[in-house]
């Protein structure tokens, strides 16, 4: 596939005069894993604002302790399609979708091993994503048991229907379920077999390592998931007893199930925003990343250990004395390799050359944000701790610093860094960092009260509560609103540029890496000719060049 | 290495030690009253983790700032920084003082969580394995203090409590200051959770399963006692109150209550949902109806 001659490619006299306008090409069944790429961030970000919408109006509802906005069930509704919307919609297809435009480039591959059923996985994201929000039009509503799903609570069906909102939602999951695993081959397959002659595995770039190590937890955990989530839709429509305590079933296993995919799940969504960190500090401050083979490594190792904790989620649960202490064992250990990776950063920036962008800013503002919740998971991984703090606002406020201030922001900088790539246009910086500023205060406002909240005891997935706890969820509130307007910058930024911004030049950042030696966008098949790679990825300052071919990947 | 070059490192972990002990010093007024001898412990290994993690907190962020403002470069600037690509010496210390660090907490959280010894679920008990429950119905403790034993029954969206010697039934918990106390934890439908901040304890209650849970409350006054693992429609509202109280006024309120007469409690959920007069936007899902209130001596 890789192999194909250069005169098979580039004929563009023959170009047929219908080509369909480049605009066109976002909305068809494209097999460019470029395409694909931005198919699955656009998409991504438009179930972003849909469960950044939900989320506000749970937090409308939390702004006074009383429950008087939402019915209950709408609230819970509300919190359930929130996450479900925020997990299996925006964080692991945007982060896939960043993957599919990236790895390719980046270790000098022309596309994806299998471009059919990269398209595919694509497709199914709309049609669960819809399915999935279809149930609000239900006679009964949507699902309302929380993402978590437990039974017995998500088996009890008042609307007496099979066709119920919980059914709807463990089908949606199911699909994602399929698509994820369909990415997972495709992108371990692609690494393992479509590297560039040179690109060594200690050549490949940080970022290609942690996408590796991510789908290969996808692998190996994902389908724990999925047969819980069979057996879950076999209790609710076809009575069996796999989880129903009634009928002799036991609840406790379907949690084993859940959090086996589930905590893993956390480490997927984690690890590329850890490979983006690694990509850009290096660039924004003009030095080699710091301990490159160790971060690399240290990535599989979160991977692996990251297998063995996922009890530290039913530390409150039926679990015995013992099982917990080794979660908290298990779980305590994976911040040996995520503190190596926080220490590299840190070293990567000391003494740099900082260029405060916006993905710099982003990185920065991410990694302050992550370890103050890296900070916080420590503290909940210690049982005795997580026995008071267990199902309240504290685990709330502290994973939301993962999946907002961690993963989103991480993201976003990834979005600011390769926009000029994939775009061809440079974004604009005063947007940019107005986006981050908005985005950093509103985070903090938002997700730092609910951690006093959960020591003071402020249970999570409540609609009403006790008036104590009135001020730090006013603040909270206010914070979610700033976040429903920071990205109103971002979209006006990333639409204004991308219909007129300033032309890019190939490399706008002076960046090291395959994808920065072809021209902005890439055209198909990304390479004139394969690269041949002879140095390490992060050079800077060293004066190496990457390839022995420059001149001639790009066509003349 | 000179003076010159430590004197700045040392400066600064000594501010940052101090800031970590203050925040450790002040963590514990971020709870609740501690009245439990459990919240004691627990609140101390809070405050060891806040004085480890404000440190490390500091200390990284500090870093970070600090190049960020020492090493700001206008973007036109195309010099690069110094090559450094790793350091073996340092990246063995940042390998090994985390290890150290978790050895550390593991081991007091585990030695905490030993002194607790709250019960919980044991291995996966057979409930007719004859003499299991002998063993947990003793009503004495290792210490030879006494053991009140109370049964916690939890249902949509109710909680009752049943005290087995006096046969009486409850909405409210009480109990006497002081003394170790064995709940044994029921759920007639779906799973709760037994959770008191005050106690900063909780436990999940398994549906067809046994699970006991022991403690020792200190601290006369009245708590809030929550349901922590979400059970449906109305679980905001399956709160009701623990009452801590000297053994006189628990042996008074033990006899008192048992003159009562058996009425239905009162019940939130019950009464929000027979209502239906509630504010807000409702779109009309249908939703589990709630138990009937239990039956308490209250009347």
């Amino acid at each position: 596939m890789t192999n194909i001659s250069v005169e098979s490619l580039s004929i563009p006299e023959e170009k047929p005069q219908s080509q369909p306008p480049e605009w066109r090409r976002y909305f068809s069944f494209s097999t460019d894993h470029k395409v694909i790429g931005i198919q699955y961030l656009v998409t991504s970000f438009t179930f972003f604002l849909v469960g950044g919408f939900l989320a506000m109006i749970v937090r409308a509802e939390l702004i006074t302790p009383e429950s008087d906005l939402v019915s209950r069930p709408l609230y819970n509704s509300l919190y359930t399609m929130h996450g479900t919307v925020m997990l299996f919609l925006w964080m692991f297809p945007s982060l896939v979708g960043l993957a599919n435009y990236l790895v390719p480039l980046r270790i000098g591959a022309r596309d994806m091993a299998f471009p059919k059923l990269n398209a595919v996985a694509f497709w199914m994201v709309p049609v669960f994503g819809v399915l999935l929000l279809s149930s609000y039009f239900l006679p009964n509503g949507t699902a309302q048991s929380g993402w978590w799903s437990y039974p017995p609570v998500s088996l009890q069906n008042p609307s007496g229907s099979w066709l119920s909102g919980q059914f709807i939602w463990i089908l949606a999951v199911a699909i994602s379920g399929v698509s994820s695993i369909m990415g997972a081959v495709n992108f371990v397959a692609t690494i393992f077999t479509m590297r560039a002659p040179g690109m060594t595995f200690f050549r490949m770039p940080v970022y290609v390592w942690t996408v590796l190590s991510a789908q290969l937890i996808q692998l190996t955990a994902l389908p724990a998931l999925t047969a819980g989530a069979v057996m879950l839709l076999l209790d609710l429509v076809a009575g069996t007893s796999f989880f129903d305590p009634e009928r002799g079933g036991n609840p406790v296993l379907f949690q084993h199930f859940f959090w086996f995919y589930s905590h893993p799940a956390v480490y997927v969504m984690a690890l590329p925003v850890f490979g983006v960190f690694s990509e850009i500090l290096p660039v924004y401050s003009r030095k080699p990343l710091f301990g490159y083979k160790v971060v690399a490594i240290s990535s599989l190792l979160i991977a692996g250990v990251g297998t063995l904790v996922w009890v530290h989620h039913m530390y409150a649960s039926g679990t015995p004395g013992w099982m917990r202490m080794f979660a908290m064992v298990t779980s305590m250990c994976v911040a040996v390799p995520t503190g190596i990776k926080i220490f590299a950063w840190t070293a990567t920036v000391w003494r740099g050359k900082i260029r405060l962008q916006t993905p710099m800013l982003f990185s920065l503002g991410a990694i302050v944000m992550f370890l103050f919740a890296g900070i916080t998971g420590v503290m909940l991984a210690a049982v005795p701790f997580d026995i008071h703090v267990n199902n309240t606002y504290f685990v709330v406020g502290h994973f939301h610093y993962i999946v907002y201030g961690t993963l989103t922001m991480g993201l976003f900088a990834a979005i600011y860094h390769w926009f000029p790539k994939m775009t061809g246009r440079m974004y604009n910086e005063g947007l940019g960092i107005v986006h981050f500023i908005l985005a950093f205060v509103g985070a903090n406002l938002n997700f730092f009260p609910m951690h006093p909240l959960g020591l003071q005891g402020m249970v999570r997935r409540i609609s009403s509560y006790d008036p104590e706890y009135a001020f730090w969820n006013v603040i909270a509130s206010l914070g979610g609103f700033l976040l429903g307007i920071s990205t109103l910058p971002f979209i006006l930024n990333i639409v204004g540029s991308w219909v007129q911004g300033e032309k890019a030049p190939d490399n706008p950042w002076r960046a090291i890496g395959l994808e920065w030696l072809v021209s902005s966008p890439p055209p198909v098949e990304n390479f004139e000719e394969l690269p041949i790679v002879v140095s390490g990825p992060y050079g800077y300052g060293l004066n190496k060049p990457l390839v022995g071919n420059e001149a001639a990947l790009k066509p003349h | 290495m000179k003076v010159s070059n430590v004197l700045p490192w040392v400066i600064f972990a000594s501010v940052n030690t101090l800031v970590a002990v203050w925040m450790a010093g002040v963590s514990h007024t971020w709870f609740p009253p501690e009245a439990s001898v459990e919240a004691e412990l627990i609140d101390n290994l809070f405050a060891l983790l806040v004085f480890l993690g404000t440190f490390i907190f500091l200390g990284i962020t500090g870093v970070l700032v600090f190049s960020v403002l020492t090493g700001l470069t206008s973007r036109f600037d195309t010099s690069d920084g110094p090559p450094i690509e790793g350091d073996l010496t340092l990246e063995i210390v940042w390998t090994a003082i985390p290890i150290a660090l978790v050895i550390v907490i593991a081991g007091y959280s585990y030695w905490i969580y030993d002194q607790m010894s709250i019960q919980g679920p044991m291995e996966i008990v057979h409930m007719h394995m004859p003499g299991m429950e002998s063993a947990y119905a003793a009503p004495m403790d290792g210490k030879g203090e006494p053991v009140e034993a109370i049964d916690v029954n939890a249902k949509q969206w109710a909680w009752s409590f049943h005290y087995p010697n006096a046969d009486i039934t409850s909405s409210e918990l009480h109990l006497p200051v002081n003394h170790r106390v064995r709940l044994a934890l029921h759920s007639e439908d779906v799973i709760h959770g037994f959770y008191v901040p005050a106690f900063r304890l909780k436990q999940d209650i398994i549906p067809n399963k046994n699970i006991n849970f022991e403690f020792t409350p200190t601290r006369e006054g009245k708590y809030r006692l929550k349901d922590s693992q979400f059970s449906g429609t109305y679980f905001a509202v399956m709160q009701t109150h623990v009452v801590v109280e000297s053994p006189e006024k628990y042996s008074e309120w033990l006899s008192k209550t048992g003159d009562r007469a058996l009425v239905p409690a009162a019940n939130e959920a019950y009464e929000e949902y027979t209502q239906r007069s509630k504010k807000g936007f409702k779109p009309g899902w249908a939703t589990i109806p709630p138990e009937p209130p239990p039956m308490v001596n209250e009347g």
